[in-house]
């Protein structure tokens, strides 16, 4: 038996202590005299800005604990700093939504975190016994929250399609899993890439394994053909809890595919690069054409989200440090600017009753030039239009694909950018072209204002100050790729 | 010498005026009169700050000057680079008197969002003079594309009836062509791991590299030069963008492609640039008949002076790839003198369109009797438009054309049947709105160009006559620097001073 390491669980301590307090918070909310929304959710907030510090904190160094289940180095943490930042700001711009929606339940929270803490471990996963659950634990509470409008069609039917479909894709995984395990006797990723170094014919079995498994993260990033969950729970899904979709869990699950591709894959490369390649280039071009047709604003930011997931792709195919640079990068501008852009989806309300129609922003220029201005400079961002915060994402992001030698991804991702671009001027247009339609409301929510100002000048001024965050993704890239 | 960064300052000076005016609060009428004179202000403090970083510019040299470089994307090699030479200069002093008379000529014709507006060419204004000065192809093409988003809400927020449409039309052709120019920038950066201009311009790029970096550039240049066949942008944005939107554009905008061709695809891509030579003649001589021969037939004054735009630029890409002496120097005169009378001749429109509110020259006629002040205006751009000598439009015509006839007697020859045709559609739509009977009685109301107005013109009329008369004062300062082009171009491809080929 292995003797106990406690130095080796201190690596695991963020996600220790999240676990703990998810489970204080879940016994508060259950012994509590009436459901106390707010203190749960503002102790999740606290909770999660703790964890977030003690990342930023925590060494650097690589090491594994729990037998190899378990791997921390510059590329987790900075990854999982991220997730945890994302989720304690779609915490607090969920708020007051969620208060006036009638669905400020104590789970929300809770479930919130319990998804984060699944979040982290998938980063973290360094076997596919330990990827698997942990991806299970990060999609369980998703499936509720999808649903957790339990009056409404539109949202429990949204919670029911992303369950059976996400469960079909934890099917795909497993079964892709276990055909690894079969083929090469190992559920470690340490061991399942000796088994594969050097052989000079793979054997069926591993590839198969390997596309399934594929298959099964494309799911949780939603990528082209994978994707069709996306546009109806972004559309069917409360606000707030779209919001957290698109800012937190994509960013673990592009992390994870990226450890599984690089780590145990890493010699394989010949076999997914292309797989990858076909993905990334189905979801730009979808990303694009399918956004420009449509009028509900959550359903849009899907189709954005799924060209995104394509662009950040490209990082992965060019399978080297500065692709992996590049998705690092590009995740966090992306959380950033749909941090931004949920604010204002959040914000969409008249007279108290929520409005998702484009055409309701019309005029907003007018009304509010404020906030018409914040939201155009999330959409020239996401269009990738420089001095932008966007555009930054692009550069590093095609930058790799040109250091790989794929020209072709490249000038298909430039192409499709523009594309891209006609929708999010669109918007623009609907908001600054246009003559006042009936209006949307002035947000009275001081917490989403502030997030929503933060995040407008954190696109802004990125180009001022980008040291940071370049700094920061090239060591967790060196600690990925050597 | 000018020790500080001036350049920094100059760039970002306009940006410092738009924040003020952002926070300015109050009734609408006093937000209004506070953001014109902000603008105002700042834009010829601006104008100021570039004269006084002319002043300290050394004509003589062919280097970059004032150069100002800070760590920008660490771990990329990638600077915040910026310096001027004897080819950027001009441009940036273009760029810094056009603003000011862009704001002097919105004063009454904006009436709606006045905040906005001037907001929206301060920032116009802070990316053009970036993107003239700066010296690292990742911040060139930052400000390069930064330029779309004040131009865009320009034309789609003040502009005419199909405002929308033509916005969006600017907007995705000019960002397809320069979404092709980022790959190879970014090829050019993998290849020798820099995006320093100076640098890449001693280096020597493969060949087959140096010819699809070239089509990346000629892609984004050609659509903002414009030059035949992706032109067609260009008469809708100028139609429909507000008068100083399309001065702006005319003025400065459209000289970001001769700009390009200048700084990056001569000196980086010599070969290359030999290589396509053919290919830019033809659409150039193309350009400047085809437009032509289209501006004839307008029937809106804004569109016919749109279309001779293409046909004036024309020249100036035909004068640059003649790769002589004559040629660069009446290409960089022949895109200074555009600015200058293009950027004029918009503003005549916008005179006449601010009384009657159409563009259509049918409805004029006879203006010279109500109007006589105008007429003479009007007429001087539009004899410079033409190129009459004694006016700017002449030097840079004969020069390229001087330049071309030394490399290419056929093009010279179709170019050449362009100054005809120029003459022939400028004094037709002379005649049209200004010559005549006065018989519209709407036409009759209007009234002469006021003192603004005159301020207006006062400085272009100026500087139409100085550069026809004098040209040497702007010729010398930038003879050096284009010298630089054509040697480095000559040593590329071993072609000795007297045009032999090195054996």
């Amino acid at each position: 038996m292995r003797p106990f390491e406690a130095p080796a669980l201190m690596i695991s301590f963020p996600e220790l202590i999240l676990a703990v307090l998810a489970m204080i918070l879940l016994m508060l909310a259950v012994v509590g005299q009436k459901e106390n929304y707010r203190l749960i959710s503002r102790l999740g907030v606290f909770a999660l800005i703790v964890i977030a510090t003690l990342l930023f904190k925590s060494n650097p160094e690589t090491g594994t604990s729990f037998g190899g289940m378990f791997i921390t180095d510059s590329f987790a943490i900075y990854m999982k700093m991220l997730v945890a930042i994302g989720s304690a700001v779609s915490l607090m711009m969920a708020g007051k939504s969620l208060e006036r929606e009638k669905i400020d339940r104590v789970e929300y929270p809770v479930l919130i975190l319990f998804s984060t803490l699944g979040m982290m471990l998938m980063i973290s996963a360094n076997d596919l016994i330990s990827l698997y659950v942990s991806l299970e634990l990060q999609s369980f509470p998703l499936y509720v929250l999808a649903a957790i409008q339990r009056d409404s069609t539109r949202s429990t039917e949204a919670g029911l399609k992303y369950f059976v479909l996400g469960s079909l894709s934890s099917g795909l995984l497993l079964y892709g899993a276990s055909l690894i395990y079969g083929f090469t006797g190992a559920t470690g990723f340490e061991p399942i890439a000796q088994a594969l170094h050097g052989q000079t014919a793979v054997s069926l079995g591993i590839v198969t394994g390997m596309v399934l498994m594929i298959c099964g993260m494309a799911f949780k990033v939603s990528a082209v053909p994978f994707h069709m969950w996306a546009p109806d729970v972004y559309e069917g899904a409360p606000a707030p809890v779209t919001a957290f979709f698109a800012i937190a869990p994509k960013v673990a699950a592009i992390a994870l595919l990226a450890r599984v591709l690089m780590g145990p894959f890493g010699d394989m490369i010949g076999l997914w690069q292309q797989v990858i390649i076909a993905i990334s280039i189905a979801s730009m071009v979808l990303g694009g054409v399918a956004a420009v047709t449509q009028t509900n604003i959550k359903r849009l930011l899907a189709y954005s989200s799924i060209g995104h997931m394509g662009y950040a792709l490209i990082g992965l195919a060019a399978a080297n440090r500065v692709g992996i640079q590049g998705i690092v990068i590009y995740m966090t501008l992306y959380m950033l600017m749909s941090i931004g852009v949920f604010c204002l989806v959040l914000m969409m309300k008249r007279r108290d009753k929520v409005v998702e129609g484009i055409s309701d922003l019309s005029g907003l220029a007018k009304q509010q030039p404020m906030l018409a201005l914040a939201m155009s400079i999330m959409m020239f961002s996401m269009a990738g239009i420089p001095p932008l915060a966007g555009f930054f994402g692009k550069l590093f992001i095609f930058q790799a694909a040109v250091s790989a030698g794929l020209y072709t991804l490249a000038v298909t991702g430039v192409l499709t950018s523009v594309v891209a671009a006609y929708y999010y001027l669109r918007i623009i247009k609907v908001m600054y072209f246009e003559d006042a339609a009936a209006g949307i409301d002035k947000s009275e929510d001081t917490g989403l204002n502030l997030i929503l100002i933060a995040a407008s000048l954190a696109v802004v001024l990125f180009i001022v100050l980008p040291a940071p965050i370049l700094n920061g993704a090239a060591e967790a890239a060196l600690s990925l790729v050597q | 010498m000018i020790t500080f960064p001036i350049l920094s300052l100059m760039t970002f000076l306009p940006l410092l005026g738009a924040l003020l005016i952002m926070t300015v609060r109050g009734d609408e009428e006093s937000v209004a009169a506070n953001a014109r004179s902000v603008a105002l202000v700042t834009s010829l403090l601006t104008f100021a700050v570039s004269v006084y970083m002319y002043m300290g510019f050394d004509q003589s040299s062919a280097d970059f000057q004032m150069v100002e470089k800070y760590d920008w994307l660490p771990g990329f090699n990638i600077a915040y680079k910026m310096g001027v030479d004897g080819i950027s200069v001009f441009f940036i002093l273009l760029s810094t008197l056009l603003t000011p008379i862009c704001i002097l000529a919105s004063w009454e014709s904006i009436q709606k969002r006045i905040r906005e507006y001037m907001i929206a060419f301060l920032l116009l204004e802070t990316m053009m003079l970036g993107m003239f000065a700066a010296l690292d192809l990742v911040l060139f093409y930052v400000f390069f594309e930064g330029v779309l988003l004040p131009m865009f809400v320009i034309i789609g927020v003040w502009g005419g009836q199909r405002r929308v449409y033509a916005a969006f039309k600017f907007f995705l052709y000019t960002l397809l062509g320069s979404v092709l120019m980022l790959i190879a920038i970014l090829a050019l950066y993998h290849q020798f791991g820099t995006t320093d201009i100076p640098s890449l311009m001693q280096m020597d790029v493969p060949q087959a590299l140096q010819r699809w970096v070239f089509l990346a550039f000629l892609a984004s240049f050609a659509v903002k030069v414009p030059m035949w066949p992706v032109h067609t942008w260009l008469p809708d944005a100028h139609v429909e963008a507000p008068t100083a939107g399309s001065v702006i554009l005319a003025g400065v905008l459209l000289k970001m492609g001769g700009y390009g061709f200048l700084r990056l695809s001569l000196p980086i891509l010599p070969q290359a640039s030999e290589y396509f030579i053919p290919l830019i003649f033809s659409l150039s001589v193309i350009a400047v008949i085809y437009t032509s021969l289209v501006a004839l037939a307008q029937e809106d004054m804004k569109k016919l002076i749109a279309y001779s735009s293409v046909a004036h630029m024309g020249f100036v890409t035909l004068g640059i790839f003649t790769l002589t002496t004559q040629g660069l120097q009446g290409a960089m005169f022949q895109m200074l003198s555009h600015g200058v009378v293009a950027a004029a001749l918009f503003l005549c429109v916008g005179v006449v369109y601010d009384r009657l509110h159409t563009r259509e020259i049918r409805r004029y006629g006879g203006l010279v009797k109500n109007m006589p002040r105008y007429a003479t205006v009007f007429m001087i751009f539009m004899l410079a438009s033409v190129g009459l000598p004694g006016t700017s439009g002449f030097v840079g015509e004969f020069l390229v054309l001087l330049g071309a006839y030394q490399v290419h007697t056929l093009a010279t020859f179709l170019a050449a049947t362009g100054v005809v045709l120029g003459a022939a559609y400028m004094l037709y739509l002379y005649k049209r709105v200004v010559f005549g009977e006065l018989i519209k009685a709407d036409v009759k109301a209007m009234p002469d160009i006021n003192l603004r107005e005159m301020a207006i013109f006062a400085p272009l009329l100026a500087l139409v006559f100085w550069m026809g008369i004098y040209p040497s004062s702007f010729l010398n300062p930038m003879a050096p620097a284009l010298e630089k082009v054509i040697a480095r171009y000559n040593d590329a491809n071993g072609i000795n001073p007297q045009g032999e080929m090195q054996p």
